[in-house]
């Protein structure tokens, strides 16, 4: 299991949503949902801490692989991510995303943070800051009205592949932190 | 040094004309601000003002751009909160364009972008609105694409 306090959140992202704590905590783990909201993408979810976590494409292929860092149903999620699927991705750090859950008068407040364990160049966090309100204002509206959103994930910009490329080579992860 | 800025991004099941009316419109504005409303035109150069039910300024300034239904620039100070308005006037730009989607399903999104950019130094100011954006927009999605509000919650000066 990794260590989550070396983890520092650099992006989080709220919504509200006209729906219960426990259908938003069975959105984030059923892949008939995830399917639908998350670019196609099904989860594979071992429903313990310290169980198995994958993300797959729809034609099986894997995309993210980790482990179950918290399962507290239906108030946080955590799971550590591994982006193999993308051409060097695989060789940078793992991340980690929570989910947290919680009442908001008659809405539920979701909230996601993306930490990282190291000083990750702002190119690379582009990536995440793209995706994330795709997939979670998606998430909203299909637990909303039935629908989710179907924008489409764009491939990420230049300077993202770039950053991957020049932080897998330089390692920057295996220097002293700064502290930040 | 970059300024003390919020960004948020929303997808909406909307049109841009749709989304910029919701904005610009006092009625609108009341359901999913939480019965808060807007004082302007809209207009470059405009007043612009945000009043609680019983008729006080939460916040106000001017309008500097309006194009609709693309962008909308507001020059803004909080006037109700005096660690707040200390820290002077902010620049809200929300850009309103339409996202990519996917034809075959023939979807649509409106991609709802606001940056709230403090124009000197605090971190008060930025941080109320941090709390304040995704409550808002989360409540202009649900009303637009399901025609009521996720949450009313009532705003305490």
């Amino acid at each position: 299991m990794i260590d989550a306090a070396k983890f520092k959140p650099k992006m989080i992202y709220v919504t509200y949503i006209a729906a219960t704590l426990e259908k938003v905590w069975h959105a984030l783990i059923d892949p008939a949902f995830t399917k639908q909201y998350f670019f196609g993408f099904a989860v594979e979810i071992e429903a313990r801490t310290g169980g198995h976590f994958r993300i797959l494409w729809p034609d099986g292929r894997v995309h993210v692989v980790g482990e179950v860092v918290e399962w507290s149903p239906p108030r946080r999620l955590a799971v550590t991510w591994l982006v193999e699927g993308m051409k060097g991705f695989g060789e940078l750090p793992e991340c980690l995303v929570t989910y947290d859950i919680a009442p908001s008068g008659e809405a539920t407040k979701l909230t996601m943070s993306e930490s990282h364990s190291w000083d990750v160049p702002r190119d690379i966090l582009k990536g995440g800051e793209m995706g994330w309100p795709k997939i979670l204002s998606s998430l909203k509206s299909l637990l909303e009205t039935g629908k989710p959103l179907t924008a489409a994930n764009e491939p990420p910009p230049p300077e993202f592949m770039e950053a991957v490329k020049r932080a897998v080579a330089d390692k920057p992860w295996l220097r002293p932190q700064t502290g930040r | 040094m970059s300024k003390p800025t919020f960004v948020y991004v929303t997808y909406i099941r909307s049109t841009p004309d749709k989304v910029w009316a919701a904005l610009t419109d006092p009625q609108a504005i009341k359901k999913f601000w939480f019965g808060i409303t807007a004082e302007s035109d809209f207009k470059p150069g405009s007043p612009w003002a945000l009043k609680f039910e019983d008729g006080r300024t939460a916040d106000a300034g001017e309008i500097l751009e309006a194009v609709p239904p693309r962008r909308l620039v507001i020059r803004w100070r909080n006037e109700f909160k005096p660690e707040l308005k200390a820290e002077g006037y902010s620049r809200c730009t929300m850009e309103i364009e339409l996202a990519d989607y996917y034809p075959e399903s023939g979807g649509k999104a409106v991609k709802l972008t606001i940056n709230h950019e403090l124009e000197g130094d605090g971190t008060k100011f930025v941080e109320a609105v941090s709390g304040g954006w995704p409550k808002v927009l989360s409540n202009l999605k649900s009303l637009l694409e399901t025609g009521d509000v996720a949450f009313d919650e009532k705003v305490h000066a």
